[in-house]
């Protein structure tokens, strides 16, 4: 340890800067000495001592949401918009128990969270108390890291290293339970050299191994069929990487597809831009990751949502990849160059490596490679038919897009085909625009999350894409956005049907709907009003645009209950078991699609 | 003729952890939420000044999932260093157990001689019962239990694998 770097590890020996004060202040202070702005949360008996610190200032404006499932999407939202940890408070016992969908979530998706929850009195714990619940115990195969706190005096090091392990190397949530005594007791304070801190074991990969690099750029520069393989860890990495990825694909003139997380860290406008990959992946992204000779993974994960049946993926490609995280590389598939590191950094130091080299791409072997793409691009295969009688999801998005692109957009989505449609349809220029459940698939994040995007970025535009039955799964937040007044719009594309499951139904299990069909929906328009929002239904082709820019110009939360056609199907997809290039496409014959094997039955 | 399909081998890693509240339940947690094979399992302090204790896990798997549980283990916050000891070179594997024999007349005397053997101590005894401490690597402390089972074999304690890497380097 030098003089100038504070181990996070060590209780660092009081000075006289030290102030005394109860560890619910504390607390406070330190979320403000780490530049925590808002935080999300709900509060109830354990957490009383701190909601009673927080009315005391005025530096940390804490948001009410409806219930802490909310409030930690409503964080995942904020983090994923802006960079920043997002921060979560609840109680203790259900407050916490709430709370785990989110905090797995945010582990699945590698977001920054920092999450308080209350605790029964430390003589309390082990008791069955009022509202106790092992938090720790249920917490800790979903967070990255976990703390109880069992001394005042250790509250402040431990929000710190709190901050710590959420944001460097792999970010993830990291829960911090807060026994009510250790909140209310006096303890000791001092503001630590953040720029400086160092943690005691956990040492995040900064830069790749030189030689790995070179060796990388060599393979590049040699590839007759490369393709570059983006995912969500070039938009944790931030800005910064994503503009250096640009920059190496320019300067190699490949093609590259991106995952669902890594949506916008590449501009989907761009002509080398080749559209998500994955089951519900475009025809060209998915065969020119099956073909390609060199494969360059940056921050994405091998996902069998992406890879398809293992044995049948990109057969003859080399792969490299980079990862901050060593266990992704080797995880499922076989990686014949893993580098280590921070991805961003990885990337400038590949963009360095090739110039130093004097690396050309292979001019001939390029153009014979993008006039293999350019003919599985002529398949066309997003392509769908409009008609006049009912509107199609698809379009709707489109339109969307087309009618939002001009402004300062902010994309969130609940799961099932409104998502995918909303990623095949919505091309997204930028990085952090696009807020959606990847890992986990969580039914319900896209209200929440729109709520925490719209808080941070108060003056966007930001639109949940939603489907009538996620919708109905945290639409409690309504009210947090009516009680903020956030101009949301949530755009409900409402089919009727959990549309994704139905489409599975359709596919797997013989057109069986099991309990898929949406009995019963509310009146989304009157739903929205009851909230003091303005409602409004959407049905007719032909209004459709005039009906979304009534909507965008719309002041205030809208809620658009927009009916679409009920039984489209979200295409092209690999079904479970299938090769990642054997894919069901749009308006095929029975005949020429792949078949759902034995095998894939039992997949997700 | 059939053949059965190799098992997969066995792989002693030893886990240098800060010896912080709940860190053993992140390691157990991470071998069952993964399922990973836990085949034995020791750990204590060792660094009393450093707070630091290790942990010895023998595991199976091939060589990705060996890679794997690496991997996975260095991710956890609180550790500091995993070796795996079978990879990485000569290591020398120790148990101790303590294996009650309950006998009389001929098998007593036969449980005896078979400890000398083995080097084992009685460190317990009755007028119908021994008590042998057995120190070695596994496969000993098993041969060891297999020859007492018809003698009177009652009851047995074993620690578990503890491990170190042979040579000058520390972990
Ligand atoms: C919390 C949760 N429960 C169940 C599921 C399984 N699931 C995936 S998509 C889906 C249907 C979603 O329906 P809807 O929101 O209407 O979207 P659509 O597919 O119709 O666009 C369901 C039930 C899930 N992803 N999350
Ligand atoms: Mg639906």
């Amino acid at each position: 340890m030098s003089g100038t770097e504070q181990n996070l590890g060590q209780a660092s020996d009081r000075n006289e800067a030290a102030e005394t004060m109860s560890g619910a202040e504390i607390l406070i202070r330190a979320l403000t000495d780490q530049g925590v702005e808002v935080i999300f949360g709900y509060p109830g008996g354990a957490v009383l001592p701190i909601y009673d610190a927080l009315f005391a200032q005025n530096n940390i404006r804490h948001i009410l949401v409806r219930q802490e499932g909310g409030a930690v999407h409503a964080a995942e939202g904020y983090a994923r918009s802006t960079g920043k940890p997002g921060v979560v408070l609840v109680t203790s016992g259900p407050g916490a128990t709430n709370a785990v969908t989110g905090l797995t979530d945010a582990m699945m998706d590698s977001i920054p969270i920092v999450c308080l929850t209350g605790q029964v009195a430390s003589h309390l714990i082990g008791n069955d108390a009022f509202q106790e619940a092992d938090t720790i115990g249920i917490t800790r195969p979903c967070t990255k890291h976990n703390y109880l706190v069992k001394d005042t005096d250790e509250m402040g090091r431990i929000v710190h290293e709190a901050f710590y392990v959420a944001t460097q190397g792999r970010p993830g949530p990291v829960v911090i339970d807060l026994p009510k005594d250790i909140c209310v007791n006096q303890g000791h304070y001092e503001k630590p050299d953040l720029d400086n801190l160092q943690h005691k074991t956990y040492r995040p990969p900064t830069t790749g191994k030189p030689d790995q690099v070179a060796e990388a750029v060599k393979w590049m520069a040699g590839a007759k069929r490369p393709i570059f393989y983006t995912g969500g860890g070039l938009i944790n990495s931030g800005p910064e990487a994503c503009a250096k990825l640009r920059e190496l694909v320019k300067l190699t003139g490949y093609p590259i597809t991106s995952t669902l997380m890594g949506l916008g860290a590449y501009p989907a406008s761009d002509q080398q831009f080749l559209g998500m990959l994955g089951m519900h992946g475009t025809y060209e992204a998915n065969n020119a990751m099956h073909d390609c000779d060199v494969m360059i993974c940056l921050g994405a994960r091998f996902d069998d949502r992406i890879t398809g049946r293992l044995d049948a993926f990109s057969p003859n490609s080399k792969k490299i990849h980079v990862d901050v995280d060593p266990s992704s590389i080797n995880k499922n598939i076989s990686i014949d160059l893993g580098i280590i590191g921070d991805v961003g950094q990885v990337i400038e130091q590949m963009l360095a490596a090739w110039k130093q080299a004097g690396h050309q791409p292979d001019a001939a072997a390029s153009t014979e490679w993008w006039t293999t793409i350019q003919k599985w691009r002529s398949r066309d295969c997003l392509a769908f038919d409009q008609g006049k009688d009912v509107i199609l999801p698809q379009h709707a998005i489109q339109r969307l897009y087309e009618l939002t692109k001009e402004r300062d957009t902010y994309i969130t989505t609940e799961v099932g085909q409104h998502q995918m449609w909303a990623a095949q349809f919505y091309k997204f220029e930028e990085p952090n625009r696009w807020m959606t459940s990847g890992g986990l698939g969580t039914m319900g994040y896209g209200l929440p999350a729109a709520v925490g995007v719209q808080i941070a970025h108060p003056e966007s535009l930001v639109v949940d894409i939603s489907g009538e039955a996620s919708f109905m799964m945290n639409m409690q937040e309504i009210a947090t956005a009516a009680q903020y007044r956030l101009p949301l719009k949530v755009f409900i594309l409402n089919n009727r049907w959990m549309g994704m499951v139905r489409q599975w139904q359709e596919l797997l299990h013989g057109s069986r709907y099991s309990e898929t069909y949406s009995e019963a929906l509310p009146d989304f328009v009157k739903l929205a009003e009851c909230f003091g929002a303005t409602g409004m239904a959407m049905r007719d082709p032909a209004t459709l645009d005039d009906d979304i820019l009534k909507m965008l110009d719309t002041d205030g939360l809208v809620i658009a209950d927009v009916q679409v056609a009920q039984e489209e199907n979200c295409f092209p997809m690999v079904p479970s078991g299938a090769a990642h290039n054997e894919m069901i496409m749009a308006g095929n014959k029975d005949a020429e699609s792949p078949k759902v094997t034995g095998d894939g039955m039992a997949l997700v | 003729m059939s053949e059965k399909p190799e098992a997969d081998p066995k792989h002693t890693i030893a886990v240098l952890v800060d010896n912080e509240p709940g860190v053993l339940a992140r390691v157990v947690g991470l071998f069952s939420g993964r399922g990973y094979n836990i085949d034995s399992l020791t750990v204590a302090e060792v660094d009393t000044r450093r707070d630091r204790s290790r942990i010895n896990i023998v595991t199976s798997g091939n060589e990705m999932i060996i890679d794997q549980i690496r991997a996975q283990l260095e991710r956890l916050v609180p550790v500091f260093n995993v070796v795996d000891l079978t990879e990485d070179g000569p290591s020398i594997e120790r148990e101790l157990a303590l294996i009650k024999v309950v006998a009389t007349g001929e098998n007593r005397i036969e449980a005896l001689r078979v400890a000398d053997i083995f080097r084992a101590r009685a460190v317990d005894s009755t007028l119908g019962s021994f008590v042998f401490e057995v120190t070695g690597d596994s496969s000993k402390v098993n041969a060891f239990i297999d020859l007492m089972e018809p003698l009177g074999l009652a009851e047995v304690s074993r620690t578990g694998v503890v491990a170190i890497a042979r040579g000058a380097d520390a972990m």
